[in-house]
C-alpha cells in the first residue's frame, strides 16, 4: 500500500485544510463539510489527514477500535488482550450502502450454519476514534442519513432488530464531501456538521500548475517527493498534539462569550449549535497558535467555516452564506 | 500538426489505453451496440472483468459464497472483481446508479485500476455518472461515422510491451505540465484530475510513439482526447484578456518560477481540442445540469422496488446480498415442508435442530413510491388571454387525464395583473383541478416572476414532503410586473431571470412552453436559464401539445 499524498503537500484550499486541522485538535467541533467542485482534492485531504495524524493504540481484534480491553463491546469475540497501534481509522461510506452495513446486523452467516445469534459489525463501529468519509454525501439516502444523526449526536450505536440487542461506541468525525450543483443537504444534517467549508478550483493558473507538478511528482518520483514533505508533515503533527495537549489549559476571556452570542443573533443563526461550535473552533485555533488564552482574532479566523452552513435558506440571495457571515463579521466584531 | 481525423483519434485511444492503462485510467466510450463499437472493442485490452449497473456489492468486493457455506458447513469466502486491480469493463453505463459510481470512483482512485465505460445513452440528457466521467482520461464518440472510415484496429502486441517499457523513463516536462493546465482553464474546466489526466495521455503517447521526450504532438492529442469533452466554455470565449491576472505566486512556494508567456502556445492545443469538440456542445451543456440533476437514477418520481421501507410486499426467494434483509417467518414457512425429509437418520427424536437450504431463504421487500407533482403555471394575462389560452387550457386538461391516470398530483398557479396565485395547492382531484382551470379568467399585465417565484415555492414545499416536482411554464413571456407588483418591462424581466437562476439552483425541473402567437426568442433565453426545455408550439392543438408535454416530461 503507497503512502498517501501528504497533506502539507496541498496546494492552496487553506480554509479546508485548517478546518481538518481544527476537527484533529478537538474532535468535539462535530465534523467538517466540504463542497465543491470535482477535482478539487477533497478526498485527498481526508486521506492525507488520517495519516498525518498519530497512530491511536487499540486492542486487537476489537471491532469498535476500544482502547481499552474493558471497553471492548460483549457481543465480539473475546480480544487477545495486546494492545498494539494502529493508523487512525478513515472509513468510507459509499453512497447506496444498507442500512445493514452502516450499523450492522444479524451475522447471518453463522446464524445459518452455527446456529449462533451474533453481531456483523457495520461501517459505524470500524469508525469508532476515527473518521467518517462521505463522498457525496447531498446524494445520500434519507433514512441512511437519520441513522447517522441519530449516532452522531448520541456517540452510541444501537442496534434492535432481528432479536439482537447491540450497542457500542461510535464515536467519530463526520466528514462530508458534495457538489452542491448535484443536490442540496438537509437542513437538519447541515447543522450536525460542526465546521462547512467551500472549496473551489483554482482560478490562476500558477496554482493550478503547481498542483499538477506536484501529483505528477508523487506518482512518478515518490520516494523523493515524500522525503521532502515528510518533514513538513511531522511539524504540522507535532502541532496538532502540542495543541490538543493545551486546549483544557486555555483560558475564555467573557468578553469572547460575549462576541460569539452577538455574532450568531446578528446572523440569526438556528440553535445554539452555533455558538458553542464557533466557540469550541476558536479554542482550538488558539490552542494551534499557541496562544494562552482565545481572542477576538480566533474567534474572526474561524467564524465563516463554522457558522456559514447555518444560516437560514433564502432561494434568492444569490450572494452566498460566506458573504453574508463575512458581512456580518465586519459588522459586529469590528 | 493537423487534428487526427474521427478514426485514426479512435485507434491513437485504444493504443493509448493499451500501453498505460493504470495512467489513463480508462475510457468513456459513447457509442451504441452495433458492429461499429465491436470494431472499437474488439482492441480494447484483454481479460478485462465485466461488470453491469446492477452488480452487487458481494460481487465487487467479495463476501460470503452463501450457497458453499451451507453446502458445506464451514465460511467459504468469494473473491470481489475489485479484489485485484486490473482493467474493468462496464457495460450500458448510462444506466450507472450513483451509488455504483461512488464506488468505481473510490476504486479508481486507488492505484493499477482502469475503467471502460461503454455509454449506450440514446438522449443528450443519457450519459455517465459525473463522479465517473471526471475520472476516465480517455473519450470516444464515434457518432455517425461511416463503415467505410474504418478499418480493423490491430495493436501489436510487441509494440505495446515496448512502448509500455519506454514508460518508466518518460517524465512530463514542467512547461508541458504548465500548458495542459492552461488550456484547461481556458475550456472552464474547473476539475484539476482533467490537466493531470491529459499529461498522463501525453506521457503514454509519447511512448507509443518511441520519442524520447514528451513534445507538442503528445499535447495536442492529450488536448482532443482527454480534454475537448470536459469544456464548459468553447474555447473561442474564452480570450486570454477575458481571464483574471495570475495573482503573484504564493510565497515560498517551490517551482512556481513560471510567469505567463507573452504569446501563449496553448492556442495549438485549443485548436487541436476544437477539432474533437462535439458540434452540439452547447445544446449538451444545457441537458448536462439535468443529468446532474437527476444524479443518474432514472425515472423520477417512479415506484422503486426498495428493500428497506415502504410498504410490504410479498417476500421473495434469493440470496442474502448486498444487506437485504431476510424475512425469517417465510424462509421458516419454506423450509418448514421438508424438515422430515431432510432430518438426518438417526437424529435424536428429542433435539430441535432446523434444515434450512439455501433455496429456502426469503428475503424482504417493500414497494416505496415517490409521488410526482405537476405544477402548473398558466399565464393568464390579457396577452396571453387574447391569443392562447383556451388552448392551454385544453392542453392542461389532457395532461390531468394522464396524471390522473398515474395517480400523480397537480398543483395550478395563474398569474395575472400584479400577483400570482396558487389556484389550486398540490391535489390528486381531478374535478376539482377541471373546475378551477375552467374558472380560470384571462386578462391584465404579466406578472412573470411573481408567477415563477410561486411555482418554485410550491415546488420547494412539494419536495420537502418528499415528492417530487415538476414544473411547467406557459406563458407568451412578455412580462411587465415586477416581483413587487410594479409595472415596467426592465424590472419584470430581470426579476424573472433572477427567479430562474433560483429555479436551476434549485434542481426543480422545469419545462416552458411558448404560447405566444410568434416564438420569443426571450422566453427561450429564459428558459435557458432556468435549464429548462423549450418548446415553441405556435398554433398547436392541444392533443399535439400534449403530446410533446408528456414527452418532455419523460411520460
Amino acid at each position: 500500500m503507497t503512502q498517501p499524498f501528504p497533506f502539507s503537500a496541498i496546494v492552496g484550499q487553506e480554509a479546508m485544510k485548517q478546518a481538518m486541522v481544527l476537527t484533529a485538535i478537538d474532535p468535539g467541533i462535530g465534523g467538517v463539510l466540504v463542497f465543491g467542485d470535482r477535482g478539487t482534492g477533497k478526498s485527498t485531504a481526508v486521506r492525507a489527514l488520517a495519516a498525518l495524524l498519530p497512530p491511536i493504540s487499540v486492542v486487537e481484534g476489537c471491532p469498535v477500535n476500544a482502547a481499552r480491553i474493558e471497553d471492548c463491546p460483549d457481543w465480539a469475540p473475546p480480544p487477545s488482550g495486546r494492545i498494539i497501534a494502529r493508523p487512525t481509522p478513515v472509513i468510507d461510506l459509499p453512497l447506496g450502502a444498507t442500512e445493514d452495513r452502516v450499523v450492522g446486523a444479524l451475522d447471518i452467516e453463522r446464524a445459518l450454519t452455527r446456529g449462533e445469534k451474533a453481531f456483523e459489525p457495520g461501517l459505524l463501529a470500524r469508525a469508532n476514534r476515527g473518521y467518517l468519509y462521505i463522498d457525496e454525501v447531498n446524494l445520500l439516502e434519507d433514512h441512511i442519513v437519520d441513522l447517522l444523526l441519530d449516532v452522531a449526536q448520541s456517540g452510541e450505536n444501537v442496534v434492535e432488530r432481528e432479536g439482537l440487542s447491540i450497542r457500542h461506541a461510535a464515536r467519530f468525525v463526520l466528514v462530508g464531501s458534495g457538489n452542491p450543483e448535484e443536490g442540496e443537504l438537509r437542513p437538519q444534517l447541515l447543522d450536525r456538521f460542526g465546521l462547512s467549508v467551500e472549496v473551489r478550483s483554482p482560478r490562476d493558473i500558477e496554482t493550478r500548475v503547481e498542483v499538477m507538478r506536484r501529483r505528477d511528482a508523487y506518482e512518478h518520483a515518490n520516494a523523493a517527493f515524500m522525503k521532502r514533505w515528510r518533514a513538513q508533515d511531522a511539524r504540522l503533527r507535532k502541532a496538532i498534539l502540542a495543541a490538543r495537549e493545551a486546549l483544557p489549559g486555555l483560558k475564555t476571556p467573557g468578553a469572547v462569550l460575549h462576541d460569539c452570542a452577538a455574532l450568531c443573533i446578528a446572523l440569526g443563526s438556528d440553535g445554539l449549535r452555533g455558538e458553542l461550535t464557533l466557540l469550541r473552533a476558536a479554542r482550538a485555533q488558539a490552542a494551534f497558535e499557541g496562544a494562552a488564552s482565545v481572542t477576538r482574532a480566533h474567534l474572526k479566523a474561524v467564524a465563516p467555516s463554522a457558522l456559514s452552513h447555518r444560516l437560514r435558506r433564502d432561494p434568492l440571495d444569490e450572494a452566498g452564506a460566506g458573504t453574508r457571515v463575512a458581512r456580518t463579521l465586519e459588522e459586529v466584531l469590528p | 500538426m493537423e487534428p487526427l481525423s474521427p478514426w485514426a483519434r479512435i485507434e491513437t485511444a485504444l493504443a493509448l489505453l493499451a500501453v498505460d492503462p493504470a495512467g489513463v485510467r480508462g475510457l468513456w466510450l459513447r457509442a451504441r451496440a452495433g458492429p461499429l463499437r465491436d470494431r472499437i472493442t474488439a482492441a480494447l485490452p484483454r481479460g478485462a472483468r465485466k461488470l453491469h449497473p446492477g452488480v452487487e456489492d458481494a460481487a465487487l468486493f467479495g463476501g460470503v459464497d452463501l450457497v458453499a457455506t451451507l453446502a458445506q458447513g464451514r465460511v467459504v469466502a468469494a473473491q470481489g472483481l475489485l479484489a485485484v486491480p486490473g482493467m474493468l469493463m462496464l457495460a450500458m453505463a448510462e444506466r450507472c446508479p450513483p451509488g455504483l459510481a461512488g464506488r468505481l470512483a473510490q476504486v479508481l482512485d486507488a492505484p493499477g485500476f482502469a475503467l471502460v465505460a461503454l455509454d449506450e445513452g440514446a438522449e443528450a440528457d443519457e450519459g455517465l455518472p459525473p463522479a465517473l466521467a471526471d475520472r476516465l482520461g480517455l473519450f470516444l464518440d464515434p457518432g455517425d461515422l461511416a463503415w467505410a472510415e474504418t478499418a480493423e484496429i490491430r495493436l501489436d502486441g510487441e509494440e505495446v510491451a515496448a512502448a509500455r517499457a519506454r514508460l518508466a523513463d518518460l517524465t512530463v516536462p514542467r512547461e508541458a505540465l504548465a500548458r495542459l493546465a492552461r488550456a484547461a482553464a481556458a475550456m472552464g474546466i474547473p476539475s484539476l484530475r482533467a490537466p493531470l489526466l491529459a499529461a498522463a495521455v501525453a506521457r503514454a503517447h509519447a511512448a507509443w510513439r518511441g520519442a524520447a521526450a514528451v513534445a507538442e504532438p503528445d499535447l495536442q492529442v492529450a488536448a482532443e482526447l482527454v480534454l475537448a469533452h470536459r469544456a464548459r466554455i468553447l474555447p473561442e470565449e474564452a480570450a486570454p484578456p477575458d481571464q483574471p491576472p495570475p495573482p503573484a505566486p504564493e510565497p515560498g512556494d517551490p517551482g512556481a518560477q513560471t510567469k505567463a508567456d507573452p504569446a501563449p502556445p496553448e492556442d495549438i492545443l485549443l485548436d487541436a481540442a476544437r477539432a474533437a469538440l462535439p458540434a452540439d456542445l452547447l445544446a449538451r451543456l444545457a441537458t448536462l445540469r439535468q443529468v446532474r440533476a437527476g444524479s443518474g437514477s432514472g425515472g423520477t418520481g417512479a415506484a422503486r422496488k426498495g428493500n428497506h421501507r415502504g410498504r410490504p410486499l410479498s417476500p421473495q426467494p434469493g440470496r442474502p446480498q448486498s444487506g437485504r434483509r431476510i424475512d425469517l417467518v417465510a424462509t421458516l414457512r419454506a423450509a418448514a415442508p421438508w424438515q422430515a425429509l431432510r432430518r438426518p437418520e438417526g437424529a435424536q427424536a428429542g433435539r430441535l435442530s432446523l434444515a434450512i437450504r439455501a433455496a429456502d431463504i426469503r428475503l424482504k421487500r417493500y414497494e416505496e413510491t415517490s409521488d410526482r407533482v405537476l405544477i402548473f403555471a398558466v399565464d393568464a394575462s390579457g396577452s396571453s388571454a387574447l391569443a392562447r389560452l383556451a388552448e392551454a387550457k385544453g392542453a392542461v386538461e389532457l395532461l390531468l387525464a394522464q396524471a390522473y391516470a398515474r395517480r400523480d398530483h397537480v398543483a395550478l398557479i395563474a398569474f395575472r395583473k400584479q400577483a400570482a396565485e396558487l389556484v389550486l395547492p398540490p391535489t390528486r382531484s381531478l374535478v376539482q383541478t377541471k373546475r378551477r382551470l375552467a374558472g380560470l379568467a384571462g386578462g391584465g399585465g404579466t406578472p412573470l416572476a411573481a408567477g415563477l417565484r410561486l411555482a418554485l415555492t410550491v415546488a420547494l414545499q412539494a419536495r420537502a414532503r418528499g415528492m417530487t416536482p415538476t414544473v411547467a411554464l406557459l406563458t407568451d413571456g412578455r412580462g411587465n410586473v415586477g416581483l413587487d407588483g410594479s409595472p415596467g418591462r426592465a424590472q419584470a424581466e430581470e426579476d424573472a431571470q433572477r427567479i430562474a437562476r433560483a429555479l436551476r439552483a434549485s434542481t426543480v425541473p422545469a419545462l416552458v412552453i411558448d404560447i405566444a402567437n410568434r416564438p420569443q426568442p426571450a422566453l427561450g433565453a429564459l428558459a435557458q436559464m432556468m435549464a429548462a426545455p423549450y418548446l415553441a408550439l405556435p398554433r398547436a392543438d392541444a392533443q399535439k401539445l400534449s403530446a410533446v408535454l408528456s414527452q418532455a416530461l419523460g411520460g
